[in-house]
């Protein structure tokens, strides 16, 4: 087996009293699509916390690439190459695609333009935003001087995966992409999921959603009470047995 | 399960969960295109170009009181409008970048007092060289505005409330290291009143205080348009927590844009000695409101995230023209303040109308 693009070893994070992290194990490859499932308060958004630098664990080890990695921020694990799509987008309504796209990324002009009257190169941008959305397949969003605010649930959703597919060159976390999504632009999220997946990037799904999980997913990590209950496949387990298995109502042998 | 690995269009969903295929067009279908309608499409215009209102708006003011009365469109009226109008215009750049962020500056006039009356005592009093005490203004200038900056960063406290409490601080302070006094202009170094120095261009007579203004537009305006630092003013205004997760330093953009107000309010101080031929600490009584209504009326939404500073040029142009225009018109100054009241909630209006666009 190769080595993990990522991986964490018994990770812990408490908040006080409660517990969050009580020694996760992960491990994510090239090329794959990790769901990562669990009920409310199991630790999912703790654990993808952790890993993407939103939270320091309070013990545990997180390697990317077999390097030791610690993240004070979340902008350290983005310049280490793992991207996080959050569930509210973090894209700015107003601000058009290319912008968004390249939100706290710029590019400035070359020469004295860009150096010293610090110009951002506007056209550029957008045909290098132009041509990472191609890529990608997504042919509903066409303009990318048109103002986000003015699409859908799922082409906002589809720039915020098109941000991290550009930029993310070794992970990417999706964090529920499909929760607030109908069921036509769901398929195109997935569709996106699947293209990551294509480009050998490790991506890492958050999701409520089962028969979500079961369609992307290569393997499944069910969290459930701070600890991963196991790891199973779509094709070993029925979504029945993994919500038995988030819920407690049914345990894999160790 | 089939893979429909297929490219995402459109029009094609994924066959086994979508809807049958109907035949002929959908009452959706209709709606879409019964959607661009005339309205709709000044909606769209508006919502990519804010500045088109207040130039329609200043454009039919002109011409409405042009026809009333022949000495409005004159070379000399127009001069003096714009000479009058480069204080407050000056001003409204830095609390436009304020609203931008999707704050409000109620200490514009009194920063800008507190500048005007160091350089001018420290000049006339202290012996201070012009370059020196204007220097001395500038920082006094950005110092106030990193104090606000750092109220609302650090402290967390609203800028409306931070403001409010900065206002009477900085006027308080402006009055009691002058007394009250005011400092005249022979008193005052050439350099400060250079602002005042009168340059002909053709018929016309401007300042060189009007320049500064000018330049102070220029420069916020390149800022804001074709830098990343203007990208993020906009981004943080718009939604300051997506702006932080997608990897933008919101407190350092915050702190920037009330520094940079700052140093525009002292500039602004420096056109006004000029413009006043005098330093007063009771000068500019009215700037908090007239700028805040120059960047509304220049449609720079007070939600922050969206507008520009040409827009507020147009706006404090607009609220010149009136006054000028009335009182040419022999009309009592209060349908001034009548008719600029009306604009502002005409132009809150029209923003929140166009916010609402679609695509």
């Amino acid at each position: 087996m190769t080595t993990p693009v990522l991986s964490a070893r018994g990770l812990v994070k408490t908040f006080g009293r409660v517990v969050g992290l009580d020694g996760v194990d992960l491990d994510l490859h090239r090329g794959e699509v990790l769901a990562v499932i669990g009920d409310n308060g199991a630790g999912k958004s703790t654990l993808i916390k952790t890993l993407t630098g939103a939270l320091a664990p309070d013990a545990g080890e997180i390697r990317l690439d077999g390097e030791l990695v610690s993240f004070k921020r979340p902008q350290d694990a983005r310049e280490a190459g793992i991207e996080t799509v959050y569930q509210t987008l973090a894209v700015a309504p107003a601000l058009d695609i290319a912008s968004n796209l390249y939100l706290a990324r710029e590019e400035r002009r070359p020469g004295v333009l860009g150096s010293v009257l610090r110009m951002l190169d506007k056209k550029g941008m957008r045909d290098r935003a132009q041509q990472s959305v191609q890529e990608l397949g997504i042919s509903t969003i066409q303009n990318m001087a048109v103002p986000v605010e003015s699409l859908s649930g799922g082409q906002r959703q589809a720039v915020a995966v098109a941000r991290a597919a550009a930029f993310g060159s070794k992970v990417v976390v999706l964090d529920e992409p499909t929760a607030a999504l109908g069921v036509k632009e769901s398929g195109q999220v997935l569709r996106l999921v699947e293209q990551l997946r294509e480009r050998n990037l490790g991506v890492i799904l958050i999701s409520h959603n089962m028969p979500h999980v079961w369609e992307v997913a290569d393997r499944i990590h069910v969290q459930r009470l701070g600890r991963c209950a196991g790891v199973i496949t779509p094709e070993s387990h029925s979504m029945t047995d993994g919500v038995a298995i988030m819920t407690g109502a049914m345990a894999l042998p160790a | 399960m089939t893979d429909t690995r297929t490219s995402i269009s459109g029009g094609s969903g994924p066959a086994r969960t979508g809807p049958p295929a109907r035949p002929g067009p959908s009452a959706a279908d209709e709606l879409a295109r019964r959607r661009s309608s005339p309205a709709q499409r000044v909606q769209h215009l508006l919502h990519g170009h804010p500045a088109i209102s207040p130039a329609l708006i200043l454009v039919l003011t002109v011409v409405v009181f042009a026809s009333l009365n022949p000495r409005f469109g004159e070379p000399q009226t127009i001069s003096l409008m714009v000479q009058q109008t480069a204080v407050v215009a000056a001003l409204a750049v830095g609390q436009t970048l304020i609203i931008l962020t999707a704050g409000i500056d109620l200490s514009v006039g009194a920063v800008a007092i507190l500048s005007m009356m160091l350089m001018a005592k420290t000049a006339s009093e202290n012996g201070l060289s012009g370059p020196v005490a204007l220097l001395l203004g500038l920082v006094a200038g950005i110092a106030a505005g990193a104090l606000n900056g750092f109220l609302v960063t650090r402290l967390k406290l609203p800028p409306f409330i931070v403001t409010l409490g900065t206002l009477s601080v900085f006027t308080a302070m402006a009055l009691l290291y002058t007394g009250g006094r005011s400092v005249q202009q022979v008193a005052m170094p050439d350099l400060l009143n250079w602002t005042g120095e009168i340059i002909r261009v053709g018929d016309f007579r401007i300042t060189t205080g009007v320049l500064i203004t000018a330049a102070i537009y220029l420069v916020a305006g390149f800022a804001l348009s074709q830098t990343a630092w203007g990208r993020h003013v906009y981004a943080v205004g718009d939604d300051a927590e997506a702006s932080r997760l997608a990897g933008i330093r919101v407190n350092r953009v915050l702190f920037s844009v009330y520094v940079a107000a700052g140093l525009i309010y002292a500039l602004a101080a420096w056109v006004l000695i000029g413009r006043a031929g005098a330093a007063s600490p009771n000068a500019i009584a009215g700037a908090n409101l007239d700028s805040i209504t120059a960047v509304v009326i220049g449609g720079t939404s007070l939600f922050g995230g969206r507008g520009a500073v040409l827009g507020t040029l147009l706006g404090a142009l607009i609220v010149q023209a009136f006054t000028t225009g009335l009182s040419l018109a022999g009309v009592d100054d209060q349908y001034r303040l009548l008719a600029v009241g009306v604009l502002v909630i005409l132009a809150v209006s029209v923003d929140q109308w166009i916010r609402k666009v679609r695509a």
